[in-house]
């Protein structure tokens, strides 16, 4: 309406993107075992279709989908099964993993073929490359991609929206994609509007990165359908339902989707991944990973195969600083600390960052002294101090009145609270907390 | 050497802003006053302000220390809470008032509930109505000229503040019948004299309580304020505004419609209490309607309390019953959540 497109609140964090953001995408040699958790996706985990001393290709195929909202896992080096058993994971437990030992030859499966009229394969051949090539979708979500592009026929999608946003500080891994991959990303798009059958998609990209924006908008020079929208550098614009408002001022209705407003959104990486799916039915075995902060001797953007353990990398980059504090797998704000490095990357991991003591805020708590500011700068409009004080005394059903599962769990109301109030850790309980009630009442129903 | 990685719930990085930034930056925004308060009334005004600033340290120490709980005098809050009580103190007060003052204002205000962050109500202002119930004549009596100046602002009286003057005159213009043509004259008098003092009242050169005189001074503290995004607008502006338009309708003496509102806005303690009291977080809403009504309701109960009320001025009663009020408003004016019906 004022002609700014954005979102209500928000905050500015540091963006210090500047580790990292000069650094071309590097490969990082395959490690000596992968280990490869069969849950790296929202849905239920793939069953594993291999067994203990199998030897395997890269690219096949080595869990299979349980359910329509589930996706396939696939082998990301050549070698022997090592073993099938539960490993830590980056979110915090231990869970059913593959691992494999490399043989270093990376002996590929032979169906991984460039197909050069894939644009004619049908909306649904199209579906099912992208579902066999287990794409989840690669900001972080991992949500299955193959499922996103089936919305029903009773909500149109009418906008494709690419998100090139990366909010979060530190990050610069689809910065350098949209910079090295800009053509290929495109042909991505071509395909999901062709899935779809939309004739509009923006690429929504933040202002912080001009040269990306400068590439994109000289590729889309010519196409009507396909536009470039600069927004304004603002966490967390790269949000699904901040990314849509901004882009077309269309609010996703509260439980709904982003189809109830006839958008859908994907990830440059994702896009990525489901060009080369269709093109070439390459599985989705690799990604870029950016290894940063203030922890990492010298930070950089990797190529890495999927089941690379965080060590790897990190040792690449140099190893640790003197004064290495803190893994997170993901950006500062809505990341998830590790407690060791022997993790692997999974499909959704974006960063892994290595902040120092100073930046790894660990001070207590103060009381609220209601000044409001989580109030003012919260995306979704809620009251999160209000929300957090309920949980801590127990009264999750007040808390859920005031728009507990509306919270995108984004970390804007705790990094601006001066108390420094842990507001996303209780709002994170108390949705836990709610999710346990509702399973216990539907039980006794 | 086995490294240790700290855990924690995102965010891991945090804004570096603090409650003790705050409350600082709150003393400092009030120092021009402050400086004002000692040229325009002496050193006698320096020594109030320090002990109201060392009794509500003390008491808030001794109070943790009962308690057995962590001392929170260094987050500032203390500090803020004394130096507001100073300002709404006469300039001859003896020193034993402004720390018994504090004193209450920190147990019965603030400890009593909890410590920062659960009071309900202004501790300051809890101070201040206690001695203002316990002591009238001392909280009631002005009798320093400011320096360079009168203490009505005026030069036909001498002897009363500018809102005690208007309160006189106004009662003697709006019953003409019960009074003196003499009276009448000299009450007409000196409320268009009062109506031009505008530069008297802006400056600080006229009588009334330490903080509260000087407008000048505080809103180069509060512009200081807003700047670091510490106070807003919605409140003090609505609380000015309803006070502007509220006396320019009811607050003339000729009728509606007759009233000066430029001179309620500058007169009594509003701008101290606009900028600095009523804008408390504590003790005021969080919401955005929350806050417009409760600057709203503030306007309404002072402009009672000085044109209607016994009082010549409402500012400090307004703002400790709209204060009642903030739990009721937060409750019921949530923003409507993104993407909610």
């Amino acid at each position: 309406m004022f002609g700014r497109k954005t979102f209500h609140g928000g905050a500015h964090p540091p963006e210090e993107k500047h580790w990292s953001e000069h650094k071309p995408i590097e490969e990082l040699p395959h490690p000596e075992e992968v280990i490869i958790p069969l849950q790296q996706h929202i849905g239920a985990p793939a069953e594993p279709i291999v067994q203990k001393g199998d030897t395997v290709k890269t690219g096949q195929q080595i869990g299979k989908a349980t359910k329509f909202v589930s996706l396939p896992v696939h082998a990301s080096i050549s070698g022997t099964v090592k073993a099938i058993e539960p490993r830590p994971h980056p979110l915090g437990t231990n869970l059913l993993s593959v691992v494999i030992e490399n043989d270093g030859q990376d002996t590929w499966v032979d169906n991984v073929t460039p197909l050069t009229d894939y644009m004619k394969l049908s909306p649904e051949e199209m579906k099912k490359r992208i579902l066999n090539a287990g794409i989840a979708g690669m900001g972080g979500a991992a949500f299955p991609a193959h499922v996103k592009l089936s919305p029903p026929s009773e909500k149109p999608i009418d906008t494709l929206i690419i998100n090139g946003v990366e909010c979060e500080p530190f990050l610069t891994a689809d910065h350098r994609l949209m910079l090295e991959k800009s053509d290929d990303i495109l042909k991505g798009i071509k395909i999901i509007m062709k899935i779809l059958n939309v004739h509009r998609a923006i690429i929504g990209i933040e202002k912080n990165k001009p040269d990306a924006i400068k590439l994109f908008r000289k590729k889309t020079a010519r196409k009507k359908q396909i536009s470039v929208l600069p927004l304004t550098v603002k966490y967390p614009q790269g949000a699904e339902k901040q990314l849509i408002k901004a882009a077309t001022g269309r609010e996703v209705p509260s439980g709904g989707l982003p189809m109830d407003v006839g958008c859908l959104v994907h990830n440059v990486g994702t896009t990525l991944a489901i060009f080369e799916a269709v093109s070439s039915n390459k599985p989705l075995i690799e990604r870029v990973v950016t290894v940063t902060g203030p922890g990492i001797k010298s930070p950089k953007n990797l190529r890495v195969r999927i089941g690379t353990p965080f060590q790897k990398l990190i040792e690449f980059c140099g190893g640790y600083t003197d004064s290495a504090a803190k893994i997170i797998n993901g950006g500062p704000m809505m990341g998830i600390s590790q407690l060791t490095d022997r993790v692997p990357v999974i499909k959704g991991t974006s960063g892994i960052l290595v902040l120092d003591k100073k930046r790894a805020y660990l001070k207590p708590e103060g009381p609220c002294i209601s000044c409001a500011r989580c109030v003012d700068f919260c995306p979704m409009k809620l009251v999160p101090s209000r929300i957090a004080t309920l949980i801590e005394h127990q009264r999750i059903d007040e808390a859920h009145n005031m728009g507990l599962l509306d919270c995108i769990e984004c970390g804007t109301c705790a990094f601006v609270c001066p108390a420094k109030r842990n507001l996303v850790h209780y709002i994170k309980l108390g949705k836990a907390l709610w999710n346990e009630q509702e399973s216990k009442t539907k039980q006794v129903a | 050497m086995e490294r240790i990685f700290y855990i924690s719930s995102s965010p891991h990085i945090k804004d570096t802003d603090s409650i003790p930034k705050i409350m600082y930056s709150v003393v400092i925004a009030l120092v021009p006053a402050g400086a004002g308060a000692i040229y325009f009334f002496g050193i006698h005004a320096l020594w109030i302000i320090l002990v109201s600033i060392a009794s509500a340290l003390l008491t808030e120490s001794l109070f943790q220390l009962i308690l057995k709980r962590p001392n929170t005098i260094a987050d500032g809050s203390a500090i803020v809470t004394g130096i507001l009580l100073a300002y709404n103190l006469p300039s001859e007060v003896p020193l034993w008032l402004p720390a018994v003052g504090a004193f209450f204002g920190i147990a019965v205000g603030k400890m009593a509930f909890g410590g920062l962050g659960y009071n309900p109500m202004n501790p300051a202002l809890i101070g201040r109505a206690f001695l203002m119930a316990s002591w009238p004549v001392y909280m009631t009596v002005f009798k320093t000229i400011p320096r360079a100046g009168t203490l009505s602002g005026i030069d036909a009286i001498t002897n009363a503040t500018p809102l005690n003057v208007f309160k006189h005159a106004r009662e003697i213009l709006t019953h003409t019948p019960e009074h003196t043509t003499e009276q009448i004259t000299r009450a007409a008098q000196a409320v268009s004299q009062l109506y031009s003092s505008h530069g008297a009242l802006f400056f600080g050169r006229v009588g009334g309580c330490l903080g509260e005189t000087s407008a000048i001074l505080l809103l180069i503290g509060a512009a200081f304020l807003m700047y670091k995004r510490i106070i807003g607008w919605k409140i003090p502006f609505t609380y000015v505004g309803t006070v502007a338009l509220l006396t320019w309708i009811f607050g003339g003496t000729d009728g509606l419609f007759t009233g000066n509102a430029l001179f309620h806005i500058l007169s009594g303690g509003l701008i101290l209490g606009a900028f600095f009291m009523a804008t408390d977080m504590v003790t005021t809403p969080v919401t955005f309607k929350g806050r417009l009504i409760f600057g709203t309701g503030c306007g309404i109960i002072t402009v009672i309390i000085r044109l209607w009320g016994g009082y010549p001025e409402g500012v400090s009663y307004s703002i400790l019953l709209m204060n009642l009020t903030t739990p009721l408003l937060d409750k019921y004016t949530k923003p409507k959540v993104f993407g909610g019906k």
